[in-house]
């Protein structure tokens, strides 16, 4: 394309959409439908059972199959999802974590038997283990085992799947968890620094690779709407990571130390309240990774307009891919060089942000890197005071939210009249999938499966690379549960650290004194201090909202018993009982709570245990009021920011329990 | 709240070993209300006299050390494994609470799993709130209901120094969990923590040589002080809670100490010892020095623990907390 002043556009970044739902053949269809669109790359979304390696029949999977994303278990899944899609010629991106190696196995076979050979696939695997355990949360082994199977995938793509990216490098998710820009980039570059230390110490690739290795790294970064300094970030991750390539790995040729990113813009600031504002935050923070060509990401996925509803429809994805095409094809912004060099402006922010991240690094990597500072939690600690202090800011006024803190008195909003105007699955696709599942596994040769698990766990206790035998085994018909409970056994599980520390509010008046002296108050009619059990049942990771509940709990005075995510609602109750807490707190945001809520209600039942719960979440109404119905004392979602008001309710609750109301 | 059960009932329910009366119980013994408190004290007071007579495989191991030494991590795997020799375990883990705001975070659970199906095992975190001196007290009464119930007791708490004095006289045996690069024997001994732990441990052995060092320093350390007085020289057990090097060494050296006790009748005397400890505790901590002397000071005290060899330390606290409210009492009323 040609403009006005005669030179040519840049090519626009890759235009994205996360999505995936119920089965592989309806996420298929959804895939296609977007392509035709206009869409020009994948981005796979997966259900919850398969991303923390679980089959849609196992008990904890309840509840969750095909809800977030869509269920893969098996080769036939897999080839099911891209039919009629040639994946020599897609570039898809896949948001997978632990179970990474394996969903790779089953592309790589997927694509065998379209008749394409690995060398020709072009994509994605988000790989990146380090913030699953600081923020995401669908990380299953230890860190160890996870880092080595990390690097496996790093040896094995770099020859065999040359134009893959086999591990995506993420600070997005770290903003979700309430990250500054300079705990992004810090904790980013610690992780890529573990990540490729891991390869090369190894030996797993011999050292005059390192340089491709390194260039074969990218990131994905969050853009937030604070849009200019987010640029400058960007600017200060692009020469931090240069400076890395050539320092620390030797890399001369600078077209392999280039910063390669992608985007997924802001979703934690996107609100339910007057929720048709969010699409022009998306356009905001949109353009914060686009503007600087210097800076521009290579390819960009947006939320939508509904997102602290619930899932999006097509058409809420079609709206949000429409800002990327306005963005590409309309305005002028690829005839220009880089609109920011030279503004000292804006380099005096990248500067500040450069330096500041860079001693926060050093101190990440003095205590002995990304895994040591997972271990000891102290990124984790850092991320959950950064939210308080944004969660506080919010209630206090001091951040601007409009249409939540400010600004409230609005029309009602003719885009949630009327209908749901989320997405629903189904319920039967858990029915459904299970019976794929089952039905695919008594058509599949069970002597071969067995002989590709064996020749799996022979592999992995010699130390060989994970993906030649877990290629193997998607061939021979092995499921997504059986790969996993093969590591699991070899490996173990691995429990974060909640990053909730012991210590207490800051000091001075923090407009908690009422609440707390209610807390006291009641401490002394209780006969003992007010205790809150804060639990997250099922495989949901979401993971800020507890974690704030539980801050603010202990804050206010309160004995918090917080478990971190993953438990069964059967844990969850034993625990209310023996712990003898006063009230449970229930936090959901995946949209099992139906299923969910109602299983701890009845575990709690079964066991006899009369403790009133609370639930929190991504909570539409008609399923708060039918919570509320089945017992639940009070229904919380993101509209209620206010979480002094929270903790007075809670106190109420347990009053009106205890019958001191 | 469910109607509270009676004294009568969850003592015939514990003294049957019946799990769910247990957190029942704890939560009538963390009562601070007159009327539950007396409660309580009778049911402790009957628990820990029909305790006296009970079995003897029975006992209370407290693991203490320094924060992050890997306590709860340990927990975890001894948890497991006496469980696969078929023992029942309960666990009181001690946090620290705000000082300014009172509220606790209890988050251990994150590292102890073990108990997630399995009615052999019990976990209690409590916080240690303002406490002090009278943490103990909390924490001796859990661990008499849990006694009940369970065969194995193992009681956690944080600290260097301190703590260790505080929890000493409630278990049987005291582990001191360390971890490499604690420090070298000057500090262990500046730090006072070479004299009363029975067993220590060396965790996070899979550090390699720093764990070695810590290892080493501890023996030096120990080969120099005397062994206790009733002749048990604490063994040094490296171990790995991570990856369960070492914990069936552990285990061994708590049997041991456990047996060792049995043998020379160390374990009676030692939980006389420490019955007065908690009583003389528990007064001080509630009615000062200006309260003991009311009773006739330490002199008096002794002569009243000697002589009521039998009685148990909750009953005693009682009793002779009563005695000193009325001395209190009769010249002039005490002042608020
Ligand atoms: C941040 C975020 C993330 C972060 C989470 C980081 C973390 N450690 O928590 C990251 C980026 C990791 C993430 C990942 C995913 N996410 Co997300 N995420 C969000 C987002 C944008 C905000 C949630 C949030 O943290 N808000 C801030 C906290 C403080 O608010 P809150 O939890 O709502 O809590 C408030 C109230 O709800 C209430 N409350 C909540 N809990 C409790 C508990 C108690 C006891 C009480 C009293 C009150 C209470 O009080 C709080 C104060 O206001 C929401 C959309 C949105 N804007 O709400 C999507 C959203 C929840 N995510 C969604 C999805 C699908 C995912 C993924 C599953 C995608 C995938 N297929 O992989 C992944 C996987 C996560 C996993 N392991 O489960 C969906 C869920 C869809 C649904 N319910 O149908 C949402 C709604 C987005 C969407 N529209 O698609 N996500
Ligand atoms: N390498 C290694 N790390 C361990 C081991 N045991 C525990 N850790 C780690 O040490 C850290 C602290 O472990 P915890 O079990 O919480 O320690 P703790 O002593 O209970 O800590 P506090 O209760 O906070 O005082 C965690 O990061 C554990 O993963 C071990 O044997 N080896
Ligand atoms: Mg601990």
């Amino acid at each position: 394309m040609v403009d006005k002043a005669g030179t040519d556009r840049d090519r626009p970044w890759v235009f994205r959409t996360y999505s995936g739902h119920s089965s592989a053949e309806a996420s298929n269809a959804l895939y296609r439908t977007n392509l035709a669109k206009g869409q020009t790359g994948l981005s796979v979304a997966f259900d919850l059972p398969t991303q923390t390696g679980y089959d849609a029949d196992h008990p904890l999977a309840r509840g969750e199959v095909g809800k977030v994303g869509v269920p893969v278990a098996h080769l036939d899944d897999m080839e099911a999802l891209f039919r009629e899609i040639p994946l020599d010629r897609m570039n898809t991106s896949m948001t997978i974590n632990a179970t990474a190696a394996w969903l790779l196995a089953l592309y790589v076979a997927a694509a065998e038997r379209q008749g394409v050979a690995p060398e020709a696939l072009r994509g994605t695997t988000q790989n990146d283990i380090v913030k699953e355990y600081l923020s995401r949360g669908t990380y299953v082994f230890p860190p160890e085992p996870s880092i080595r199977l990390i690097s496996d995938m790093v040896a094995y793509t770099v020859h065999a799947i040359p134009s893959w990216n086999p591990i995506n490098i993420c600070s997005y998710h770290l903003q979700e968890a309430g990250a500054t820009p300079v705990q992004e980039i810090a904790y980013a570059m610690a992780n890529a620094i573990g990540v490729l230390d891991a390869v090369r110490d190894r030996g797993d690739v011999p050292d005059d690779v390192i340089p491709q290795v390194f260039a074969r790294i990218s990131f994905f970064l969050n853009a937030g709407i604070r849009f200019v300094e987010e640029i400058c970030k960007a600017r200060a991750m692009a020469e931090l990571w240069d400076e890395l390539g050539r320092d620390r790995y030797g890399v001369t040729d600078a077209k392999l130390r280039r910063f390669r990113y992608g985007v997924q813009v802001n979703s934690l600031g996107l609100t339910e309240a007057q929720p048709e504002n969010n699409v022009i935050r998306i356009v905001l923070e949109a353009l914060g990774v686009t503007f600087s060509k210097k800076a521009r990401c290579r390819a960009l996925q947006l939320p939508a307009w509904n997102e602290a509803l619930g899932l999006p429809r097509p058409w809420d994805q079609q709206w949000s891919l429409r800002i990327q095409q306005i963005l590409a094809y309309e305005t002028d912004l690829l005839e220009y060089e880089d609109l920011f060099d030279g503004s000292h402006v804006v380099e005096a922010r990248t500067e500040e942000l450069r330096k500041e991240a860079k001693e926060e690094l050093d101190r990440v990597l003095a205590m002995g890197g990304a895994v040591a500072a997972v271990e000891n939690a102290y990124m984790k600690q850092r991320l959950v005071e950064s939210h308080t202090r944004r969660v506080r800011a919010i209630e206090s006024q001091e951040q601007t939210v409009v249409g939540v803190n400010a600004f409230t008195e609005a029309e009602p909003s003719p885009l949630v009249e009327g209908e749901q105007s989320i997405l629903v699955v189904d319920d039967s696709a858990e029915r459904e999938q299970v019976e794929r599942l089952r039905a695919f596994r008594s058509r599949r040769n069970q002597a071969d499966v067995d002989t590709a698990l064996r020749g799996l766990r022979d592999a992995l206790s010699n130390g060989d690379n994970v993906m030649p035998p877990s290629i193997r085994a998607a061939h021979a018909g092995v499921t997504t549960g059986e790969w996993s409970d093969t590591l699991r056994d070899l490996y173990g599980e691995y429990r974060a650290p909640t990053g909730v520390s012991a210590q207490g509010a800051a000091a001075g008046d923090d407009g908690m004194q009422d609440v707390r002296e209610r807390v006291g108050a009641l401490a002394d009619r209780l006969g003992r201090p007010l205790k809150i059990l804060v639990g997250k049942p099922g495989l949901d990771g979401h993971s800020n909202g507890a974690e704030q509940i539980a801050v603010r709990a202990r804050d206010v005075g309160m004995e918090v018993v917080y478990e971190g995510i993953r438990l069964t609602p059967e844990e969850i109750a034993r625990s209310a009982r023996d712990e003898g807490v006063h009230v449970i707190g229930l936090s959901i945001l995946s949209g099992s709570h139906g299923v969910l809520v109602l299983d701890v209600l009845e575990a709690l039942r079964s066991d006899g245990t009369d403790v009133p719960v609370v639930v929190g979440g991504i909570i539409p109404d008609d399923d708060a009021e039918r919570l509320l119905e089945a017992g639940v004392k009070r229904v919380y979602t993101p509209k209620d920011f206010d979480l002094g008001r929270i903790m007075d309710e809670v106190v109420d609750v347990v009053e009106e329990t205890a019958g001191l109301g | 709240m469910a109607e509270a059960p009676t004294v009568e009932a969850l003592l015939e329910r514990l003294l049957e070993r019946d799990r769910s009366a247990v957190a029942p119980a704890l939560n009538l013994v963390d009562d601070r209300r007159t009327e539950p408190a007396r409660a309580a004290n009778e049911l402790l007071d009957r628990l820990e006299a029909a305790l006296y007579e009970s079995d003897p495989g029975r006992r209370r191991v407290g693991l203490t050390g320094a924060p992050g030494a890997g306590k709860s991590t340990l927990l975890d795997a001894l948890v497991r494994r006496l469980r696969s020799q078929g023992e029942t375990v309960g666990v009181v883990a001690v946090d620290p609470s705000s000082r300014r705001t009172g509220g606790a975070l209890l988050g251990d659970r994150v590292r102890v799993r073990s108990s997630a199906r399995d009615d052999g095992v019990f976990f209690r975190s409590m916080a240690a709130r303002d406490r002090l001196g009278g943490l103990a007290e909390g924490t001796r009464a859990a661990a008499t209901v849990l006694e009940a119930v369970f065969d194995v007791v193992l009681v956690e708490t944080v600290g260097v120094g301190q703590s260790e004095g505080d929890v000493q006289p409630l278990v049987d045996t005291l582990t001191y969990v360390a971890q490499p690069g604690a420090g070298d024997l000057l500090q262990f001994m500046k730090a006072g923590i070479l004299e009363l732990p029975d067993v220590f441990v060396v965790n996070k052995a899979d550090q390699g040589a720093a764990a070695q060092r810590t290892l080493r320093e501890l023996e030096a350390g120990l080969g120099l002080g005397a062994s206790h007085e009733d002749g048990w020289r604490a063994p040094v057990v490296a171990v790995s809670a991570r990856d369960g090097t070492g914990i069936d060494a552990l285990l061994e050296a708590l049997a041991a100490h456990h047996a060792h006790q049995a043998e020379s009748g160390r374990r009676a005397e030692r939980r006389r010892q420490g019955r007065d400890a908690f009583v003389r505790g528990a007064l001080q901590h509630r009615y000062g020095s200006h309260g003991m002397a009311a009773l006739g000071g330490e002199p008096a005290l002794l002569a009243r623990l000697e002589g009521d060899a039998n009685a148990t330390g909750f009953g005693l606290v009682q009793e002779l907390g009563r005695e000193i409210e009325e001395a209190l009492a009769k010249p002039r009323p005490r002042r608020p």
